[in-house]
């Protein structure tokens, strides 16, 4: 059974930081498919329309039939561990740094027989259960875990490195006033995280739910204003090297379109802090989280940023915000791209409708903060990189799989 | 130097006879800029942005882009700020005769109160028994509250925010057209984020100060500080706001001559 | 089936000869363009030709890219009139005789020149293991091993699991094969080797243990085939050729490999050669793991499946014992010289049938059979294939 994960002891200072490294990175096109799921956190295969058989790796045509019909459907993920090996010995270097490492051969209920990483707790020659995950390189690879869970399995060194489990991790809040930043700081407490910093942009505003969270000893409120470029450098100097994830819950949002104004101000607002404060936390935080990306079990692993599915499909009724979250993601994309040669995940959360102050006129069904929030620390004990919140947020998404028009139409209306 | 009145005024500034008070803020992005309710646009606060710093950027020079908007840090507020100055003439910063720039000025030490009591306004009563202490306010005089409220050095002390809105001193609704009618005073400067009271909303009429002064093209200057450097009377300020074409307003540099004690 | 209803034709008066090796070393700082080089030239000078002579060429090699055969020539000066890369790894051997001897019976060649090299320098190992193949590359690479040796773990745990080999069993045949290396001047390996050390090695990849991994280096591997008539003419040892076979993604359903290709096709290999494994006096497995050796002891019919372990038991595998085997070392103690690999066993072969295999050489040989297994493309090795060689007699 998994040994439970002990409380990392504080960084010895002198000692030499591990460098991160990336398990090998390149894959065919198709092969990105199976990037696609983990990134969302289903477990699928291509399955040939024609003939039914499932297959890995994957293909361009079925290696049954010759169908170039193959597609991506979810599928049964049972198997038996035939083979297993533990490795002690590598030729690559990320591999060489985490010896031993288990890897066995397992034949799926589907039909296929694959290669993956094999959790501690699985027992040579018994049932697994295959699940798709990212690894440190942000690419796919299958991991197979014990039938039924067990006790302290996400403390598996090899599963926690395709997740960003906030379990014994510091996390930054960057809004901690908002309720959706009081909700993610308690989230991220609940959660076995070892501190919280809890940015607070307007110090001369009292919040008692703040101030009741401030009083956790697990909690240090740090003065952060993402529109600052000195404050967010101030911070970063001060606690740059601590922040292992970062939640960005720094948030703008306003009613109105484009017409419906004479000036760009609130669009402007909306941009300052949904990107360019992004861009802002990135500069300062996204190097000393780099460093630190293979740092002992409580390394440097995540960035979160709080989106809306209207990243994806403007809001007219909220347009210059509905813009603010395209290039939102635009930017998170970027940053994905230039945290992911240390291996550190940015994860994208689009929700739907919440349930705060802004969207007032917004008819329900919405969100409470704290779904989001459980949604965020799921994720991360996921190890996924895109979450999609709540019915609405799903449900947007898949009309703009099957008609993207008439999404933009009926949005208008 | 021929003009012999200049020469002295040199003179007398360089033997430390006259001292300069800077009145001025830093800027600075944490400095608080009033604070309007959130569904409205709000005034930008200080932002600056290194453009290079002798380094890549660039490499034998430093410089900066910063932003704000024409009411952050110490600044001139011009009549067409507010809506009873909207027709007056020369009423923005770029149409203000440049002979406005120049003023004498009263302070009015109103700190002890204001220590006492953060809603403290101004009444004429006071005023008057100002004027019998230190002497008439003088035609197209600058007045300014002295409340030591420049010394909250934290936005929370600054602004001073409750459930309630701001609080902190200014004058009252009738202590405002008095001085312009009886006194031609040439505008009302604070220490605070405002020439208000931060609760002046509920004055009648709401933020009396900004009404009348602008409604009778008279000018505000706020964010001011060292005004306990400045004697009651006597001193003369140099307040010159940006040209900004149809500015309603500017941060500016404001710098007092005073006698030295 | 009415493709087997068909007689095959048989490869009368063609053979194979000049055994060429050029000595491998454990890197190289020569590209492998320098060691397909010089292996052609040894067999043009062995063989008292002229280079023109040789207008055929079969080329194997992992490490000669950007270029195929067709740069080769170039690099060369060669302009044979037949042509064939062939990027079966540790089949290669085998099949480039498949290739070569037909070309030379219609008449499409007269001289063929198969050779195999390849280079090893300080990195080139990890750089070809992680652009091996495409499922390799996205089923296999991103899973720690950097190489094949995770591959043949699994299948060697599976191995030992359902058929009971042992660790000692596997050793058995390293030590035979590092026995019958020190008689080999080419083999890397120049110590002996006890059980107990084979045992006792460092682990690398459960259940592969230090002995079990050959050691990649560089080298080539050669030899011509011609007609009979010629190789007389020449005055040249010739070795005839009495049955191949071989066989590519053999058994797609085995949910893990325990067997190869040969199984399908050892019938047809003895049928076609009229001989048994009874008849057979030496052999020259692909070895680059001993499991593999295990399958191919039951897959060409020495043995039922899953005796393997028993029949190693039972026998002795030095060149002097009763089943003569892997008798140059094997590539466990020559090294691996990358496709080269896949022709040692075969040119190997051809020395103990042209009587030219010095101290290995075993004694009044003179049917050999020779297999080769190459190209673990995700999770197994895809080709097998198989040669029955005989002595020449001179007529």
């Amino acid at each position: 059974m998994t040994a439970p994960l002990v409380k990392p002891k504080k960084k010895n200072p002198v000692e030499r930081t591990r460098l991160s490294t990336r398990p090998p990175v390149p894959r065919s096109r198709s092969a990105q498919g199976l990037t696609r799921a983990a990134a969302e956190g289903s477990f699928e295969l291509q399955v040939c329309a024609e003939c039914s058989t499932v297959q890995y790796p994957p293909r361009e045509v079925c290696g049954n039939c010759l169908s170039a019909h193959l597609q991506w459907k979810p599928v049964d993920n049972r198997g038996q561990l035939i083979a297993t090996t533990t490795l002690r010995h590598s030729n690559d270097l990320y591999f060489r740094e985490r010896l031993p490492w288990r890897v066995g051969t397992v034949k799926m209920a589907a039909g296929p027989v694959v290669v993956a990483h094999v959790h501690e707790d699985c027992v040579a020659d018994g049932p697994v259960r295959l699940t798709l995950k990212l690894d440190r390189s942000g690419q796919a690879v299958l991991h197979a875990l014990p039938e039924k869970d067990t006790p302290n399995m996400s403390d598996a060194a090899q599963l926690r490195e395709s997740t960003c489990d906030p379990k014994f991790r510091r996390v930054l809040v960057t809004d901690g006033k908002s309720a959706m930043g009081l909700a993610v700081a308690k989230a991220m407490l609940d959660a076995g995280a070892n501190a919280v910093f809890l940015g607070d942009p307007t110090s001369w505003k009292a919040n008692a739910a703040f101030d009741r969270l401030a009083t956790d000893p697990r909690v240090q409120v740090v003065e952060l204003d993402v529109t600052d470029t000195d404050s967010v450098d101030r911070l970063a100097a001060s606690i740059g090297g601590k922040v292992e994830i970062l939640v960005n819950t720094a948030s703008y949002l306003r009613d109105g379109g484009i017409l419906g104004r004479k000036d760009v101000i609130l669009a402007r607002d909306a941009m300052e802090v949904n990107v360019l404060g992004l861009m802002r936390l990135a500069q300062a935080f996204g190097p000393g989280m780099c460093f630190r990306a293979a740092d002992g079990s409580n390394n440097a692993v995540a960035w979160v940023n709080i989106l809306s599915i209207h990243a994806f499909a403007a809001l007219p009724a909220r347009g210059a915000w509905s813009a603010s979250m395209a290039a939102a993601l635009s930017a998170a994309q970027t940053l994905r791209a230039e945290l992911s040669g240390a291996g550190v995940r940015v994860l994208n959360v689009f929700p739907g409708p919440i349930d705060e102050e802004w969207e007032q006129l917004t008819p329900p069904p919405k969100l409470a903060p704290a779904a989001i929030a459980k949604a965020i620390v799921k994720g991360l004990q996921d190890g996924i990189e895109d979450a999609y919140v709540g019915d609405i947020a799903e449900e947007i998404r898949e009309r703009l799989r099957e008609n993207h028009k008439a999404v933009e139409r009926e949005l208008g209306q | 130097m021929s003009n012999p009145i200049l020469a002295q005024f040199m003179n007398e500034l360089l033997s430390g006879r006259l001292k300069l008070v800077d009145l001025t803020q830093t800027l600075a992005p944490e400095f608080p800029t009033i604070v309007l309710p959130p569904e409205f646009g709000q005034a930008w606060p200080f932002r600056i942005e290194e453009i290079s710093h002798y380094d890549e950027r660039g490499p034998a020079w430093y410089w900066n882009n910063f932003s704000m908007s024409e009411h952050t840090g110490t600044h001139f507020d011009a009549p067409a700020h507010w809506v009873s100055g909207k027709d007056q003439p020369d009423n923005t910063v770029d149409s203000i005769p440049a002979e406005n720039f120049i003023a004498t000025a009263c302070v009015i030490d109103v700190s002890a109160e204001s220590a006492e009591n953060p809603d403290f306004l101004l009444t004429i009563d006071y005023v008057k028994a100002w004027e019998e202490k230190h002497g008439r306010i003088p035609e197209r005089a600058w007045v300014l509250l002295r409340t030591d409220w420049s010394k909250r050095t934290t936005p929370k002390e600054y602004l001073n925010m409750a459930e309630d809105g701001a609080h902190s001193p200014g004058p009252d609704a009738e202590v405002v057209p008095w001085l312009i009618r009886e006194r031609n005073v040439h505008g009302f400067g604070t220490e605070s984020v405002g020439t208000d009271a931060g609760q002046a909303h509920h004055l009648n009429p709401p933020y009396p100060c900004h009404y009348y002064m602008h409604g009778n093209n008279r000018y505000g200057l706020q964010c001011l500080t060292n005004l306990d450097q400045l004697p009651p009377q006597g001193t003369l300020i140099f307040a010159a706001p940006l040209k900004i074409r149809k500015g309603s307003g500017s941060p500016l540099r404001v710098l007092a001559l005073a006698p030295s004690a | 089936m009415s493709a087997l209803s068909r007689t095959r034709l048989g490869y009368d008066g063609v053979v194979a000869v000049m055994p060429t090796t050029i000595p491998y070393v454990r890197y190289s700082t020569h590209s492998a363009h320098w060691w397909l080089g010089r292996a052609l030239g040894e067999l043009i000078r062995g063989a008292g030709i002229a280079k023109a002579d040789v207008d055929g060429v079969c080329v194997s090699s992992f490490t000669l890219g950007p270029d195929t055969a067709v740069g080769l020539m170039q690099h060369l000066g060669m302009s044979p009139r037949w042509l064939d890369h062939i990027p079966m790894g540790g089949a290669s051997g085998v099949v480039a005789l498949r290739r070569a001897a037909r070309a030379v019976q219609a008449g499409d060649a007269e001289v063929i020149a198969c050779i195999a090299g390849d280079t090893n320098q300080v990195d080139s190992f990890r750089n070809t293991v992680s652009q091996f193949s495409r499922f390799a590359q996205d089923a296999v690479y991103p899973y720690g091993a950097g190489g094949p040796n995770a591959s043949f773990a699994l299948l060697t745990d599976y191995y030992m699991k359902h058929y009971g080999a042992t660790r000692e069993d596997f050793g058995k045949l390293c030590v035979a094969q590092r026995d019958n290396a020190l008689k080999n001047p080419h083999a890397l390996m120049k110590k002996p080797l006890t059980l107990a050390q084979y045992i006792d090695a460092r682990p690398i990849t459960d259940p592969i243990h230090l002995f079990d991994c050959v050691m990649p280096c560089a080298g080539a591997e050669g030899y011509l085939v011609m007609t009979e008539d010629r190789a007389k003419a020449l005055k040249l040892p010739f070795v005839r050729i009495r049955s191949t076979i071989e066989r590519h993604n053999a058994f797609p359903e085995d949910p893990i490999q325990f067997r190869g290709g040969w199984a399908m096709d050892k019938d047809a290999l003895y049928e076609h050669a009229g001989a048994a494994p009874e008849d057979i006096d030496f052999l020259e497995t692909y070895d680059d793991y001993p499991v593999i050796n295990m399958m191919q002891f039951e897959d060409l019919g020495f043995c039922v499946k899953g005796e393997a372990a028993t029949f190693v038991r039972e026998h002795s595998f030095t060149i002097d014992g009763d089943f003569p085997f892997n008798t140059s070392g094997g590539q466990l103690s020559v090294g691996q010289a990358g496709a080269a690999g896949g022709y040692l066993g075969f040119v190997q072969a051809l020395r103990q049938l042209t009587g030219s295999a010095g101290k290995t050489q075993v004694e009044d040989a003179k049917l050999g059979l020779v297999s080769g297994f190459g190209m673990i493309n995700y999770d197994r090795g895809l080709c097998s294939g198989a040669a029955l060689l005989e002595r020449g007699t001179a007529a």
